[in-house]
C-alpha cells in the first residue's frame, strides 16, 4: 500500500523523507544557478538600451567634431552667407536654410487642410464601411518609398506642371512675383506639392488619433443645443483636439524637414534663392546628398556635416515639441487618456 | 413657459432591435414627470426620442407622432437641429467644454444660433446661471475658470445653465444627480422643483426615492413598453399594474 | 418667465447654417479625394510604366554601360538583399533587446532616457545617419561598403522595432509572468519563452514595419554603399542596392534607364506592400497569442 505519507509520517519517518534530500529536490528544478543566466540576460539588454542610447550620442559626436573645421572658421555666419562656393572655399548655407523652409511651409500649406479634411471626413462624416478602407489607403501613402515620388515627380508631376499648371498660375497669379520665371516643372512648386502629398499621412493619422480621443459626451452636448453637424464638429470635436493637431502638424513639419530623395530629384538642384516658385532652388537635406559624395576637400566636407548638423538639431526640436503636444492629449503611450 | 408633450405610437429601433414599442403619453406643461424602469427598459431611448437625439446613434431611427406644444418633431420639413435647440437635454455625466470658460460654456448654445450681441449674451449667460442657482457660486470667476474647473455638481449645473441659455420649451434630464454626491444631488433636485414653474421638465432616473421627491406625474417603463403612467403619488402607493408593483417593492430591477 | 425665441417660429435653421454646413461636408470629402488621388496615380504609373520595363535580363543581368540599351539590375536586387538581410540581422536583435529593457527592467530614469533617445533616433533625417556611418566607417576604412550601409540601415530600425516590442511586452497580463515565475522559471527564460511568445505577433509586426521603412530607403545608402554597376565580391565593396540604382537611372539623361528605373521602382513597391500586407494579416489574427 503506498499512501501518501502524512506530515506526521514524514516527521517520524526521517530516515526516508529528509528535509535536507526535499531541499535538495527543489534545488534541482530551482538552481541558484539560475542567477547567473539571468543576471547575464539582464547585462546583455541593459547593453541593447544602452547602446540606443551610445548611437545617438555618436551621431551627434560625429557631427560636431566633422564640422568643427568650418565652425571655426565661419562661426554663425555660415547661416547667413548666402555664398555657396566650394571652388573658392565660400560657405554660406542661406540658400539652403532658405530653401528647406519654403519648401516644407509650402508643403504644410497644401497639406495641412487635406489632412485634417481627410482625418474629420473619416472620424465625423465617413459611412463606417468605408472607414477602413480610406484610412488604409491613406497609410499607404506612407509606405512609398522617397525615391519613388520622387521618380514620380520627375516624370510625372514636373511635366503636368510645366505644360499645365505653371503657366496658369502665371497667368492668373503671376502678379505677385511668386509665380514668374520659365515654367520648368521640377523646382521650389514642385517640392512642394510632394512634401505635401508624402506628409499628409503623419498629419491626418495623428488628427485621427485626437479626434478618436474626443469622448462621446462633447459631440452630443453640442448636438442638444441645436447645432448642425458641422457646428459639432467645430465645437465639440476639433476644438477638444487642437492641441494635438497642432502637435500632429508640427509633426509633420519635421518630416518635411529632413525628407531628402523626392526633394532633391525634384528642386532642381540651384544654389540660388529666389522669390518665384517656379525657381530650382535647394534644401538642406538635397545639398548634402547631392554634393557629399564628390565634396571637393575637408572644408567643403565639414560644411556640409555642419548643414547636417543643423538639420539634426532642428528636427530635433521641432519632433520633440510635437511629442509634448500630441501627447497632452493622448498621454505618453500614445493610447488614448481615460 | 413650458409646453405639453404629446407622445401617440412612439417606435424606436436600434439597428433592427425593436427598443421601444409603441409608447403613448401625454406630458403635461410645468410638470416634473419621471421616466423609471429597470436596465435596459427603454427610458433613456424614449427621452432621446423627444429632442431627435436617438437618430444620431449609427442605424437607430425612430418613427410615430411626438408632438410639444403645436411643434411636430418627426414631422416632413422638421429639422432636427431646430428640434433640439427648442428641446433642452441634460446628461448623466455632467459635460461641460473644457476648452471653454464658464462664461463661454453658457454662451455657447448662443453664440451657435446667431447672437451676436455681447450684451444681450451677456444677459441671457447671467439669466441662465441664475436660474440653475450656480450665479453666486461663480460671478466672478465668469471668464477666467473653465467649465471643467469647477467641481461634479457645479458642473452638472452649469450644463443646465447651458441648456436654459437657448430658452427651450421643455428640459430633459436623462439620470441628472446619478454621477453626483448626495448633497449636490439634493441641490439639483431643489433645482428640478424650481425650473417646473418655467420649463417642463422630464426627468429619467433609476432611483424611486428620487422620482418620489422631484416628479409630479411618473411612467414606468419594463422591456420597451410603458406599463403605467400616473400621479407619482399612486404609483408608488397603489399601482395599478403587478409588473409596477413588483419593480417598486423591489423584486427585480 | 417669457420664452422669446430668437429665431422665427419655423421649424427650420437659417440658410447660412445649412450652407456651412454642406460646404463643410463637401470640402471634406474633396479632401480625401485629393488625397487618394496622387496614391492611385503613383501606383498605376508604376505597375504600367514599371510592367512594361519588366523582362527575364531585369533580373538577371548587369547594368550596360551608360548610353547602352538593355541589362538588368541583378545586382542591385541581390545587393538589396544583402543590406537588408544583414540590416535585420543586427538592427532587428538590438531592438527587440532594448524594447525588452523597456518593459521588463526600464520603468525608471534611465528608462525614459532610452525610450525619448529611441524616438529621438527615429526623428532623425535619414541622410544625417548616413554622414554619421560614413565617418564612423567609411572614412576609417577609406572605402565604400555593403556593410556600412547595412549599419545606417540597422540603426533606422532600432527605434521601429523596439517600440513595437515594448508596447507588445506591456500587453502581456503580469498573471502570466508570475505564473512562469512561480513554476520556478528563472526570469530570462519568461522574458524569452513566455512574455515574448506570447507577445509574438505584435513584435513581428514591428520589424516587418521596420523592413519596409528602410527597403526603400536610399539616403543613407548614397555616401555608404555608394553603388556598383558590377557585382560586388565581398561585403567590404561598394555594392548596388535597388533605391540607389532607381535613383541613379531616374536622374540620368538616358530613355532606357529611365524606364529601368520604372522597373526598379516596381520591384521595390512590391517588396514594400507584401511587407505591410503581411502585417495587416499577421495582426488580423489577433495581437496575442496565448494570452487569455
Amino acid at each position: 500500500m503506498t499512501a501518501i505519507p502524512t506530515l506526521a509520517q514524514a516527521a517520524t519517518e526521517r530516515k526516508t523523507v529528509a528535509p535536507s534530500s526535499v531541499l535538495q529536490r527543489v534545488r534541482q528544478t530551482n538552481p541558484r544557478s539560475s542567477r547567473i543566466p539571468d543576471a547575464a540576460f539582464r547585462v546583455l539588454i541593459l547593453l541593447t538600451a544602452v547602446s540606443v542610447f551610445a548611437i545617438v550620442a555618436f551621431i551627434v559626436w560625429e557631427l560636431i567634431t566633422k564640422s568643427q573645421p568650418t565652425l571655426h572658421q565661419f562661426g554663425i555666419h555660415f547661416f547667413y552667407n548666402d555664398e555657396w562656393d566650394p571652388v573658392n572655399d565660400a560657405y554660406g548655407a542661406r540658400p539652403f536654410i532658405y530653401g528647406t523652409l519654403v519648401s516644407s511651409f509650402l508643403g504644410l500649406l497644401l497639406a495641412v487642410p487635406l489632412s485634417v479634411g481627410v482625418a474629420v471626413y473619416v472620424t465625423e462624416m465617413c459611412p463606417v464601411r468605408l472607414r477602413a478602407i480610406i484610412s488604409f489607403l491613406v497609410e499607404l501613402l506612407a509606405a512609398i518609398p522617397s525615391v519613388i515620388y520622387g521618380l514620380w515627380g520627375i516624370f510625372v508631376l514636373a511635366p503636368l506642371l510645366r505644360d499645365y499648371v505653371q503657366p496658369l498660375l502665371a497667368k492668373v497669379l503671376g502678379w505677385t512675383g511668386l509665380f514668374t520665371g520659365p515654367p520648368l516643372g521640377i523646382g521650389m512648386l514642385a517640392a512642394g506639392i510632394i512634401l505635401a502629398i508624402m506628409v499628409v499621412p503623419i498629419i491626418s493619422s495623428i488628427t485621427r488619433e485626437v479626434l478618436n480621443a474626443v469622448p462621446q459626451n462633447q459631440r452630443e452636448a453640442v448636438l442638444a443645443l441645436g447645432a448642425t453637424r458641422w457646428e459639432m464638429i467645430r465645437m465639440g470635436v476639433l476644438r477638444n483636439a487642437r492641441i494635438g493637431i497642432v502637435g500632429g502638424i508640427i509633426l509633420g513639419l519635421g518630416r518635411a524637414f529632413g525628407e531628402t530623395m523626392a526633394v532633391t530629384m525634384v528642386i532642381g538642384n540651384s544654389n540660388e534663392i529666389s522669390k518665384s516658385l517656379f525657381a530650382p532652388g535647394n534644401t538642406m537635406a538635397s545639398v548634402i546628398a547631392n554634393e557629399f559624395s564628390e565634396a571637393t576637400g575637408d572644408l567643403h566636407l565639414a560644411a556640409l556635416v555642419e548643414i547636417g548638423l543643423a538639420l539634426f538639431l532642428v528636427t530635433l526640436i521641432v519632433n520633440a515639441l510635437a511629442r509634448l503636444l500630441v501627447w497632452s492629449i493622448t498621454g505618453p503611450t500614445g493610447r488614448t487618456r481615460a | 413657459m413650458g409646453v405639453g408633450i404629446e407622445v401617440r405610437g412612439l417606435n424606436a429601433y436600434y439597428g433592427k432591435h425593436l427598443a421601444l414599442k409603441s409608447v403613448d403619453m401625454t406630458v403635461p406643461a410645468n410638470h416634473v414627470t419621471a421616466v423609471i424602469g429597470p436596465s435596459g427598459c427603454g427610458k433613456s431611448t424614449f427621452v432621446r426620442c423627444l429632442n431627435r437625439m436617438h437618430e444620431t446613434i449609427p442605424e437607430a431611427h425612430a418613427e410615430g407622432e411626438v408632438k410639444v406644444g403645436d411643434m411636430q418633431v418627426y414631422g416632413d420639413g422638421t429639422d432636427p437641429v431646430e428640434i433640439r435647440r427648442r428641446i433642452g437635454m441634460v446628461f448623466q455625466k455632467p459635460n461641460p467644454f473644457p476648452t471653454m470658460s464658464i462664461y463661454d460654456n453658457v454662451a455657447a448654445g448662443l453664440k451657435l444660433n446667431g447672437f451676436r450681441n455681447r450684451k444681450q449674451i451677456s444677459e441671457l449667460v447671467e439669466r441662465s446661471l441664475k436660474l440653475s442657482a450656480l450665479w453666486d457660486e461663480v460671478k466672478d470667476t465668469l471668464h477666467k475658470k473653465s467649465g471643467a474647473s469647477l467641481s461634479g455638481g457645479q458642473q452638472q449645473r452649469l450644463c443646465i445653465a447651458r441648456s436654459l441659455a437657448v430658452e427651450p420649451q421643455v428640459l430633459l434630464m436623462d439620470e441628472p444627480a446619478s454621477a453626483l454626491d448626495p448633497i449636490s444631488t439634493s441641490k439639483i433636485e431643489e433645482l428640478i422643483f424650481q425650473l417646473k414653474q418655467h420649463y417642463t421638465v422630464v426627468i429619467v432616473t433609476h432611483n424611486m426615492q428620487q422620482a418620489a421627491r422631484v416628479a409630479e406625474l411618473t411612467g414606468f417603463f419594463l422591456m420597451g413598453s410603458l406599463i403605467e403612467f400616473d400621479k407619482t403619488e399612486k404609483i408608488f402607493t397603489t399601482p395599478a399594474d403587478k409588473r409596477t408593483e413588483d419593480y417598486i417593492t423591489g423584486r427585480f430591477g | 418667465m417669457p420664452n422669446s425665441t430668437p429665431t422665427s417660429s419655423s421649424l427650420q435653421i437659417s440658410i447660412f447654417r445649412r450652407l456651412t454646413n454642406n460646404l463643410a461636408t463637401a470640402f471634406a470629402i474633396m479632401a480625401a479625394i485629393l488625397v487618394i488621388l496622387p496614391l492611385l496615380a503613383i501606383f498605376i504609373y508604376l505597375l504600367i510604366k514599371g510592367v512594361q520595363s519588366l523582362n527575364w535580363a531585369f533580373f538577371t543581368q548587369l547594368p550596360k554601360p551608360p548610353g547602352e540599351v538593355g541589362g538588368g539590375m541583378a545586382n542591385a536586387i541581390v545587393g538589396s538583399a544583402m543590406i537588408l538581410g544583414i540590416a535585420s540581422l543586427v538592427g532587428i536583435p538590438m531592438g527587440i533587446g532594448a524594447g525588452i529593457y523597456l518593459a521588463e527592467y526600464g520603468r525608471n530614469v534611465f528608462g525614459d532616457v532610452v525610450r525619448f533617445t529611441s524616438d529621438v533616433l527615429n526623428g532623425v533625417p535619414s541622410i544625417v545617419i548616413g554622414i554619421a556611418v560614413y565617418s564612423l566607417i567609411v572614412v576609417r576604412q577609406k572605402h565604400f561598403s555593403a556593410l556600412a550601409g547595412s549599419l545606417a540601415l540597422a540603426i533606422m530600425m532600432i527605434p521601429t522595432v523596439a517600440r513595437a516590442t515594448e508596447e507588445m511586452l506591456l500587453m502581456v497580463p503580469n498573471t502570466i509572468r508570475e505564473a512562469a515565475l512561480g513554476l520556478g522559471i528563472p526570469k530570462w527564460r519568461t522574458t524569452l519563452s513566455i512574455s515574448l511568445r506570447t507577445a509574438s505577433a505584435g513584435v513581428i509586426t514591428g520589424c516587418m514595419l521596420a523592413f519596409a521603412r528602410v527597403a526603400g530607403e536610399t539616403a543613407p545608402l548614397l555616401f555608404t554603399t555608394l553603388g556598383n554597376q558590377y557585382w560586388s565580391r565581398s561585403l567590404n565593396q561598394p555594392t548596388a542596392a535597388l533605391p540607389l540604382q532607381v535613383y541613379t537611372y531616374a536622374l540620368s539623361p538616358y530613355d532606357d534607364w529611365h524606364k529601368q528605373a520604372w522597373a526598379g521602382a516596381l520591384i521595390l513597391i512590391v517588396m514594400i506592400v507584401t511587407a505591410v500586407g503581411a502585417v495587416r494579416i499577421v495582426t488580423s489574427r489577433g495581437t496575442l497569442k496565448g494570452a487569455s
